[in-house]
């Protein structure tokens, strides 16, 4: 076994931030990822990091805009720790020399983004996740810190009170990817997951192929609430073949959206009149799939961006990596032809609950970065607050976990006092096929989480190990039945047609029944590969069990959210309603069998109340 | 092993029969065996049918991908495993890997994770050249497109390689940025010029992916340089005039040592084959000057 005070699960933006936090509290920390820090989907941000730094602006505005944004459903103080720090924080990136992009007068170059009301995003050309993410890992190998990469965490090592408020997280269980061997990893001092987003749950995602929400899925299981798990944030303009993202750049030096008959439908058909191509995400986004729905798209998938009219200087001068993209990605040739596009899975706005500074309502366990829930995004995130968030929250939660007084948290996590349950009325019955304390393969899908008993922490993660230990096996074992990603693929086709950008009452109900029915398949899941050597037919079948949980989430909440909200479109609600919906989205695990429930939004700021106003640009 | 070997190459259509002969750990063989068996049926016929389509649609690509595993008896001798992969417009190679798992046979393993040339991780040796699996688009390939993994690295199993030397050149050179002095107030900035930003900007691209190294006759044969992407790295750091002079000092004598920027014998192959088109022959002898000038300056 491992034994470090605190263990941080993800290498991306919020963990490096984590991980280099708790040292520079004394703590001894290590970081545990399914893959090397470097490979991280945090490299793949182009945009940039909102910050009000200079005259003009102020953490105020920031915080106005992200709340507006969020279409009223972030917590204020949340949205506002986000907002206060983030300054300092991108300047300390700046101190750990990252190449940002410069004005003349030397200083790190700000733009303008959609939503923002001050150009605040700072970026790095347009590779500032990778920027970003290099930095930070130059820091941790400065500093000399412990990094067990390519080990897969398979599980928490949770006590298992009945309330998960009572519980306490003494570690992980992790697999290490290359030699097979299964260790526990304890934590004395406390865990943070830095998972990720969890793309993977959809077939088409700009998301990695490594995102699949294994930290949200995990705490999940172990007893935490998930929160607004239905508010999944779609970019108009991906790659039909890969997802891979052409950013908003494109349209905002001009570049216009064609449907098959070769219209402007963003002006033809009245979806933007004003705004036109440069609509919010989740229009555009809408328009696509309509057009495509009407029998206007391209191949009956796609609609066409084209900016063969801003003339190759510009084109090279301005756009050069779209181009890049397009070539090696689609094998199009931007120059010469209009590019292929579609909406593609982008962002999680929910994620594990947790405080403004990083703690979930489970002893000792932390989230932090996209896989967890503040909430600073509310329903909807504007572009550049992820970053920000991740270098903000990250560094918070790895100093609480160390043990530095953050002061008491507004944001309180858990079910405490009266809470209200929610109702839903669904097909079949969502959670474990075999509720814990049955018969059957319960333990081989790493359904029954809470089941470590209490004693010391030593003792907890062991019995953890033991548990997952018999998991693998009995995947190992079996000599035949159902391979993942069959399971995997399916899952995701029917998140994509039903619980994507339109969301109709029937087809979220035929999403729960699909997974219903994939939970059943999983039953007889099996790992063909025997071998133990860098076996990713295993972990791939782990991860799968996570995508099943996960999309579940989703379309339970979508399913109960019955208003249109952010980048939440319900087909029979089309309004805001802020009488009954100004609240989260909660579901609990409950030893398998969900549990839905509500906590109310917290609009009051630290000397201001924020008033829901109509979201419009 | 290293990829050096596969000259003795066996092509198989199908899975071979699995002889049973040396045994591992008593349950590991036993399960090792009921699975191969298992699933040889189910594979062939996909395969099989795979072919065939091959046969009568112009539409497939034949990929032959190297196969290794320590482990499993009939791949501890490496060979080459054919996959007929049905071809959509835009396919990569990667795109071409994952259809072959996922379809005909999920022990196929290589690493990948961003699909868009960023994470690095699917750097791999496809028909004799370094390329990223998902930045490679088939049809730009000769049939059949031989894919294995990088040269001159320690295979772990199929495409994947051991990468651990490759990290330890990356920081031998102290791969962080480490100014001398900081401005005071923590939400002040230092200022960097536009041309020093666009002077270090190529250099700060690169993503690890570990192509140049196996494309390095002089790292092939000498482990102990620092070879192209880490002095590269060192690049990055040298040149970005907010560390200082102390410190650039101390870098040039890193990158001068035995194993440092002198082995460099400018034949331009990292250059070639580097996914982010960073000019690392052209930042190596860059620094070969400022070498000579930094020791001119202590005659
Ligand atoms: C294409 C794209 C462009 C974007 N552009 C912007 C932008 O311009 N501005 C902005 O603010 N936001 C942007 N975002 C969003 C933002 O980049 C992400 O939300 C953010 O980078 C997520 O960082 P993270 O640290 O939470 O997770 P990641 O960077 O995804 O890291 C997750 C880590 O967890 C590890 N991990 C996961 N599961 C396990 C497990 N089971 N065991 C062990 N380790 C595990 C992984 O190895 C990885 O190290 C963009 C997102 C995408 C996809
Ligand atoms: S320098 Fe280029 S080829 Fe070498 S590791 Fe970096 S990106 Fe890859
Ligand atoms: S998959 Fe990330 S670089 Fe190719």
């Amino acid at each position: 076994m491992y034994e470090h005070d605190v263990i941080v699960v993800g290498a991306g933006g919020a963990g490096l931030r984590a991980a280099i936090a708790a040292q520079e509290e004394g703590a001894d920390v290590a970081i545990v990822s399914k893959l090397h820090p470097v490979r991280s989907h945090t490299g793949a941000a182009e945009g940039g990091i909102n910050a009000a730094l200079r005259e003009g602006d102020s953490w105020e505005d920031h915080a106005y805009d992200t709340m507006k944004g969020s279409d009223y459903l972030g917590d204020a103080p949340a949205i506002e720790t986000l907002c206060k720090d983030s300054p300092k924080e991108v300047i300390q990136l700046e101190h750990w020399g990252m190449a940002f992009s410069r004005e003349d007068d030397g200083r790190v170059s700000q733009r303008p983004f959609g939503g923002l009301s001050f150009p605040r995003t700072t970026y790095a050309g347009a590779e500032t996740g990778h920027q970003l993410l290099h930095t930070m890992y130059e820091q941790l190998v400065k500093r000399g810190i412990t990094v067990y990469d390519e080990w897969y965490v398979s599980d928490l090592a949770v006590t298992d009170e009945e309330r998960p408020e009572d519980r306490t997280c003494h570690g992980v269980v992790a697999y290490d990817i290359q030699s097979g061997e299964l260790s526990g990893f304890r934590a004395k001092e406390g865990v943070i997951l830095a998972t990720g987003g969890l793309g993977q749950v959809f077939e088409h995602t700009t998301n990695a192929v490594a995102n699949t929400g294994d930290g949200v899925a995990m705490a999940y299981r172990a007893g935490v609430p998930i929160e607004d798990m239905e508010f999944i944030q779609f970019h108009p303009t991906s790659l039909p073949s890969t997802g891979v993202l052409i950013s908003e750049g494109v349209r905002g030096e001009g570049g216009i959206l064609y449907n098959a008959e070769g219209e402007r439908f963003m002006y033809e058909y009245g979806y933007a009149s004003n705004d036109g191509e440069l609509a919010s995400r989740d229009v555009v986004a809408r328009a696509e799939l309509n057009e495509v729905g009407e029998g206007r798209g391209i191949d009956d998938e796609y609609v066409h961006l084209d900016m063969r009219h801003l003339g190759e200087e510009r084109i090279t001068d301005r756009l050069e990596n779209i181009l890049h993209l397009a070539k090696d990605f689609e094998g199009v040739d931007g120059l010469e032809e209009p590019m292929p596009v579609k909406p593609g899975q982008h962002y999680a706005m929910g994620g594990i609950e947790t405080d403004e500074n990083g703690e979930t309502c489970v002893g000792g366990l932390y989230a932090a970065g996209e896989c967890a829930c503040a909430s600073v995004h509310g329903s909807n995130r504007l572009g550049g607050n992820a970053l920000p968030e991740l270098i903000v929250f990250g560094k918070r939660a790895g100093a609480h976990a160390a043990g530095k007084d953050l002061g008491t948290a507004e944001i309180e996590t858990g079910q405490r006092g009266d809470y209200e349950l929610g109702e839903l009325d669904t097909p079949v019955q969502p959670g474990e096929v075999e509720p814990a304390g049955g018969e059957g393969d319960a333990v081989a899908d790493g359904g029954v989480a809470a089941e470590t008993g209490s004693g010391d922490g030593h003792d907890i993660v062991e019995r953890a190990v033991v548990r997952e230990r018999e998991r693998v096996q009995s995947l190992m074992e079996k000599d035949d039945g159902v391979q993942h990603a069959e399971i995997r693929s399916d899952v995701q086709d029917s998140m994509t047609e039903h619980v994507n950008v339109f969301r109709e009452e029937d087809g979220l109900k035929q999403a729960l029944e699909d997974i219903a029915e994939a939970r059943e398949r999983y039953q007889d899941v099996f790992v063909k590969d025997p071998s133990r050597t860098f076996n990713t037919d295993l972990i791939q079948t782990l991860e799968t069990r996570n995508i099943l949980d996960l999309a579940e989430a989703i379309t339970l909440g979508a399913l109960a959210r019955d208003e249109f909200r952010g980048a939440h479109w319900r087909a029979e609600h089309q309004e805001r309603r802020d009488e009954e919906w100004l609240k989260h989205t909660m579901l609990s695990w409950n030893d398998g069998t969900p549990e839905l429930w509500y906590k109310p939004v917290l609009l009051e700021g630290e000397d201001k109340e924020y008033e829901p106003k109509i979201r419009s640009y | 092993m290293s990829t050096q070997v596969p000259e003795t190459e066996t092509e198989t259509e199908a899975e071979t029969d699995v002889e049973h002969s040396e045994p591992l750990a008593p349950a590991q063989e036993e399960r090792m065996r009921k699975k191969a068996e298992a699933r040889a049926d189910r594979e062939e016929r996909a395969r099989r049918e795979a072919a065939e389509r091959a046969d009568d649609d112009e539409d497939t690509y034949h990929l032959k991908v190297f196969r290794f595993d320590p482990e499993v008896e009939g791949k501890q001798e490496p060979r080459f495993d054919d996959f007929h992969v049905p071809y959509e417009k835009g396919m990569t190679v990667l795109d071409a890997l994952i259809y072959a798992r996922d379809t005909f046979d999920s022990s196929l393993t290589f690493r990948h994770s961003c699909r868009q040339a960023i994470c690095g991780s699917d750097a791999l040796f496809i028909n004799g050249r370094q390329r990223l699996g998902c930045k490679t688009q088939l049809s730009d390939l000769d049939q059949p497109v031989r894919v294995e993994p990088l040269p001159h690295a320690d295979v772990e199993k199929d495409l994947v390689v051991d990468m651990d030397h490759f990290y330890d050149q990356m920081e031998a050179v102290e791969p962080y940025f480490d100014a001398d002095e900081l401005p005071d107030g923590e939400l002040e900035e230092q200022r960097q010029t536009r041309e020093n930003r666009e002077k270090v900007k190529m250099s700060t691209r690169c993503i690890w992916c570990g192509a140049c190294m196996s494309s390095c006759n002089i790292a092939a044969g000498n482990n102990e340089y620092l070879g192209p992407a880490a002095i590269n790295k060192a690049y990055r750091f040298a040149m970005d005039e907010r560390e200082g002079e102390d410190r650039k000092q101390h870098r040039l004598n890193i990158l001068e040592q035995e194993n440092g920027v002198w082995r460099c014998q400018t034949q331009f192959s990292c250059t070639e084959v580097c996914p982010k088109d960073i000019p690392l022959t052209e930042h190596i002898q860059e620094l070969k000057r400022e070498a000579v000038k930094n020791n001119l300056k202590f005659w």
